[in-house]
């Protein structure tokens, strides 16, 4: 077979099909029970570290990242 | 060791240089070997005076600004230098007199039209992109920049670019692809340079101290990577000579066609939409002090646009040679597109909910808002255009270069003149931006001059679709091209209008940027004890 043709074939079936189940997959997770608190924590995570980088003053044993919302 | 190679490497550059201005073929080529032996050889002799010096130490526990600030000054200049040739060349389409005859083949629309978008897409919105990822990746990393003066490297390489890419253009050197102009020889420094800019993005995410990646860097990172594969597959060529700047391409026919719009449309699409996305997805939320409205959301629209961006590229080969196919498959997931991109606006938009006074308070905020505005208007347009039927009447008109332009002014522009004004203050550690009041000056211009430039360009570019397409009763066409130009001319007046006002905002912006560095008291530091209460 040529290659177009292979590579169409590929791309039709089972690209596709691996595209979609991503795509159905990512968002199952994104969803999954649990996250809420993680992507509150993921989403807040820009209004720190403003000035300096993180370990660097004297929050150096902070624990970092999302253990920090577990910590709350 | 690595001093010599370096050394080593710029005498190559410089040797090749020197032997390219003897040996030019053409004058683009020379007017390059004289800049690459110029700038080579100032390198060489810094170099040089520093050679044996110890290696300049960075101290990790501060951020890698200058560079951030360097980006900040180059967007603004480039920005005023693009805006103010795309006022000029509407002018010389609504005056051809303009087009001087003491200039022709140098400074005619022909060559300054590639000059113009080049310089508002890559000088402009890519120096903004360039500046505000460094700046993102280090603060949601909580990390300095990898790999030292790396990131420096990036900055001067990418201006070296422009600099070859604009002389380019005006010399006539060309591959006549759009958005896709300069040469193998400045795409290949742009190569590098690109592969520079991904290397300190990507080594500054491996050293981040926070777990997770925010989302801006996700959409940072995909613009990085798309744009190197977009620019390496739509530039595979064969230099003529290597003393010449002519070359040819692999591609032929109808996939070059393809190949093109695949590079055109996601230039479109990973350059000026995912890298901006990353800057809504972090100033946004910053300058409104409140997270995103909804995280998940986020990941949704950045799987999504990525996954449908790629293909919607045969959408500008409508009732081509392209197989129709390929054509439907184009427009098919054009209109999917329109979900993601309205998920993504509404995400922007509705990250202000609880804070909506802010919009009458903070003028940085409501040019930010607008320009998501105009970010789901032009990808609510964008898809209705793809579909064929509205194709046949807006495609070769005008409309289309309205709707690029409620694009790239309004949500492109609006997007970095907040983020300009965001990060001004931070990087030169002021109290504030010097006047709220020019920033609304800047704010209605901006907008009124994209109302004037939209409004005339869809009255135009349908008015002009409608006539070439007008038939009497006999079959004939109605109209002669000359007569659609010649009814054009009110509206490119118009248009012109437009750009003098968004060109007016861009300098009081310069002008505020300026005042705010220099007569805005410095911010004293967080750390400063506060008196008890």
């Amino acid at each position: 077979m040529e290659t177009y043709t292979a590579l169409r074939a590929f791309a039709d079936s089972w690209h596709l099909l691996f595209m979609f189940l991503f795509f159905i997959g990512m968002v199952l997770f994104i969803f999954r029970p649990g996250s809420r608190k993680l992507h509150d924590e993921s989403a807040n995570m820009i209004f720190r570290n403003d000035d300096r980088p993180g370990g660097s003053s004297d929050d150096e044993d902070r624990p970092r990242g999302r253990k920090e919302s577990e910590a709350r | 060791m690595g001093e010599l190679l370096k050394l080593g490497g710029l005498g190559a550059l410089i040797l090749y240089a020197a032997i390219g201005t003897g040996l030019a073929r053409d004058p683009a080529f020379l007017a390059h070997a004289l800049i690459i032996l110029v700038v080579a050889s100032g390198v060489f002799l810094w170099q040089l005076r520093r050679y044996g010096e110890p290696a300049p130490v960075h101290d990790e526990t501060v951020y890698m600004d200058g560079v951030v600030r360097a980006g900040v000054i180059a967007t603004a200049v480039w920005g005023i230098v693009g805006f103010a040739a795309g006022t000029w060349i509407a002018f010389q389409l609504a005056f051809p007199q303009l087009n001087f005859e003491w200039a022709q083949g140098y400074l005619n629309f022909g060559r300054l039209r590639p000059l113009h978008t080049s310089a508002v897409i890559f000088a402009f919105g890519g120096n903004a992109l360039i500046a505000t990822a460094f700046y993102v990746v280090q603060r949601t990393s909580a990390a300095r920049l990898w790999g030292g003066n790396l990131a420096w490297f990036v900055f001067w390489g990418y201006q070296i670019f422009i600099v070859l890419a604009a002389v380019g253009y005006i010399l006539g050197s060309t591959q006549s692809q759009e958005y896709a102009e300069p040469e193998w020889l400045a795409d290949l420094w742009l190569t590098v340079v690109w592969l520079a800019f991904l290397a300190v993005f990507v080594g500054t995410l491996v050293k981040r101290r926070e777990k997770h990646i925010y989302v801006a860097n996700w959409f940072y990172l995909a613009f990085i990577i798309t744009v190197a594969m977009l620019h390496v597959v739509n530039n595979v060529a064969v230099p003529v000579s290597i003393w010449g700047s002519r070359s040819i391409p692999l591609w032929s026919g109808v996939q070059s066609a393809m190949v093109q719009w695949w590079y055109g449309h996601n230039a479109v699409g990973f350059f000026l939409t995912a890298g901006f996305l990353g800057m809504m997805y972090y100033f946004i939320p910053k300058q409104a002090e409140r997270p995103v409205y909804s995280y998940k959301l986020s990941i949704i629209h950045f799987w999504a646009l990525i996954f449908l961006y790629i293909w919607a590229g045969p959408h500008h080969l409508h009732y081509t040679a392209l197989p129709d196919w390929a054509q439907t498959l184009g427009m098919t997931f054009s209109i999917m597109l329109w979900m993601p991109s309205w998920g993504g606006m509404i995400n922007g938009l509705m990250t202000l909910s609880g804070a909506w006074d802010k919009l009458r308070t903070d003028p940085v905020i409501r040019m930010m808002v607008v320009s998501v505005g105009f970010y789901g208007m032009a990808t609510f347009e964008g898809p209705m255009m793809s579909i064929k039927t509205v194709n046949a009447l807006s495609h070769y008109t005008d409309w289309t270069i309205g709707h690029v332009h409620s694009g790239a002014l309004g949500w492109n522009g609006m997007i970095t003149f907040g983020a300009l004004y965001y990060l001004v203050p931070k990087l030169w550690q002021r109290e504030g931006l010097y006047s709220l009041r020019l920033v609304s000056w800047h704010f209605w211009l901006a907008t009124i001059g994209i109302v004037l430039y939209a409004a005339s360009m869809w009255v135009t570019g349908i008015m002009e679709g409608l006539m070439w397409r007008e038939v009497d009763s006999q079959g004939f066409l109605v109209n002669s091209f000359a007569d659609t130009v010649a009814a054009k001319f009110p509206m490119y007046v118009v248009r012109g209008l437009g750009g003098v006002l968004f060109l007016l905002g861009a300098v009081i912006m310069c002008y505020n940027l300026w005042k705010t560095v220099t007569s805005v008291e410095v911010k004293r530091p967080a750390t400063a004890p506060v008196a008890a209460e």
